[in-house]
């Protein structure tokens, strides 16, 4: 395997029973993610956060940035035979790819293989900065070794589920069902006492936090964009610009504010409908980075 | 380890577990003296286990998904509760759709309840339910569903593409294809947008 020096790993699954393991740069096109033979659609899930990491290298950074993205995914619909085959993928390789920086998304959580993973990053020279959504960070709260990564990216209702030191999934939180904004900042202190939680925190919601420690160092609520809400990936996308600013060398607060601002810029230039889908505020990705650097001018 | 091992190794000696001497499959038999005594079910997978709970309350039994306790869980697990006093006749039906639970055991500590209530937001011509991290949102007039959000397993990308575009009445595949506690999270999710769109006249 030929990579270079310290690239950016993406780590997930992609919602097609025939995607096979592949571990190799992508590209993005239109509506479709590209990698050696195999493509697939971006409208949600961990294409959709690929292609928006690669759209953000593109336009922020110089256009050789992309090729130190690299994904380690395979097909999986639930059933975790994709999930299992990354996971082992991944620990074979991650010695010889020392990755400067790995996003974790759409797997099976399994806590025993969460460990094995956790175990060999620790075995590096260099530890890379580790950022988990999805899947993978249900298993990194419930493994008890949620303070050794870096960034997670909870919506409110995720942020219940590691407040709450007993439950292993979102689907099984006490007392915090249908948690709502204003329990936002209960629900963090809890988080980071029961010390499941990431050093950063990318909490998305109506107001979007920046969390540092426990502490809420910065919130977005503009534009507001409600029926975003309906709208399947837009979580991902968010994932994928601050991987993609990060895989950049972004400060992790600029990465996050910046991703906030993009992200919630594109709801507003799409004038999307519940109907929309990410493929529709992709499009308009361009538009939302060059409001997003006059904005930062000013 | 998987779910099972861990099964084996926690309940090695369990009245329930392995294979049985006669003393203790004559206790086995014996129902319990608590009438509100509980058993769990476990099973490969959790696609299984939303079958098994389809099937048993098709057939009148109680049963409800839960939490595996916590020494158990490895990951995305569920497990089926039904009343200890009904337990074998819960197997016996699930054998006869060749759905063979791995273990049964009796409930000896709380298993965490999932939720059990739902969100409802009205888009105008569209309706958002919530339940759980899962959401679904239809076009009202025509019952088309027109997104999925929420949640984190590999399911729920494969999900939404199976659902989105579809009637809400005329497909299952929220009850079929669901593999993960986000899936069947889903699943309560369009059974409570069926039920919401129904007494609405939808």
């Amino acid at each position: 395997m030929t990579t270079p020096a310290a690239p950016w790993l993406f780590v997930g699954t992609i919602p097609a029973a025939d995607f096979p393991l592949t571990l190799a740069p992508f590209t993005m096109k239109e509506t479709q993610l590209f990698s050696g033979a195999h493509s697939c659609p971006v409208n949600r899930g961990t294409p959709a956060l690929l292609a928006t990491a690669f759209l953000t290298c593109t336009h922020l950074g110089s256009g050789a940035n992309t090729s130190e993205l690299y994904m380690l995914a395979a097909g999986d619909t639930g059933k975790g035979e994709g999930s299992r085959q990354v996971y082992q993928r991944l620990v074979e390789v991650l010695r010889e790819l020392r990755p400067r920086g790995i996003t974790f998304h759409y797997l099976l959580p399994d806590v025993d293989w969460h460990n094995r993973v956790l175990l060999e990053i620790e075995k590096l020279p260099e530890r890379p900065l580790l950022v988990a959504d999805a899947g993978y960070m249900y298993a990194a709260k419930m493994s008890g070794y949620a303070a050794s990564y870096d960034l997670f990216t909870p919506d409110i209702g995720e942020l219940a589920f590691l407040a709450d030191e007993t439950a292993p999934h979102p689907f099984y939180t006490r007392h915090f069902f249908l948690a709502d904004e204003e329990q936002a900042e209960d629900l963090i202190v809890k988080a980071y006492v029961g010390s499941n939680a990431a050093s950063h925190m990318l909490v998305k919601g109506k107001v979007d936090r920046y969390v540092h420690d426990g502490k809420i160092v910065e919130t977005v609520d503009a534009p507001d964009v409600p029926v975003l809400e309906c709208i399947g990936g837009t979580g991902d996308t968010l994932t994928g610009i601050v991987s993609g600013l990060l895989a950049l060398g972004t400060d992790m607060q600029i990465a996050c504010s910046t991703a906030f601002h993009i992200n919630r810029c594109m709801g507003l230039l799409a004038r999307p409908t519940p109907a929309s889908s990410v493929v529709d505020l992709l499009a308009v990705f361009p538009l939302a980075v060059q409001k997003e650097m006059l904005r930062t001018k000013v | 380890m998987t779910l099972l091992s861990r099964l084996r190794s926690a309940f090695s000696g369990s009245i329930f577990s392995g294979r049985l001497s006669p003393a203790q499959d004559r206790r086995r038999a014996e129902p319990s003296a608590n009438p509100n005594a509980e058993a769990f079910l476990t099973f490969a997978g959790t696609g299984e286990v939303v079958q098994a709970e389809s099937i048993l309350q098709a057939e009148g039994l109680d049963a409800r998904v839960m939490a595996p306790p916590a020494t158990l869980r490895t990951g995305c697990d569920m497990v089926i509760v039904t009343s200890l006093m009904h337990a074998f006749r819960a197997v016996s039906i699930l054998k006869a759709y060749q759905l063979t639970p791995l273990q049964m055991t009796p409930v000896g500590e709380d298993l965490l309840e999932p939720v059990s209530l739902f969100q409802h937001k009205d888009f105008g011509d569209w309706l958002m339910v919530r339940a759980a991290n899962m959401k679904i949102t239809v076009e009202k007039a025509s019952g088309r569903i027109v997104n999925v959000s929420g949640g984190g397993c590999p399911d729920v990308p494969y999900l939404a593409a199976q659902l989105i575009g579809k009637n809400i009445y005329e497909t299952d595949s929220d009850r079929k294809d669901g593999q993960t506690l986000c899936g069947y999270a889903l699943h309560l999710a369009a059974q409570e947008l069926r039920r919401v769109q129904k007494s609405a006249g939808g």
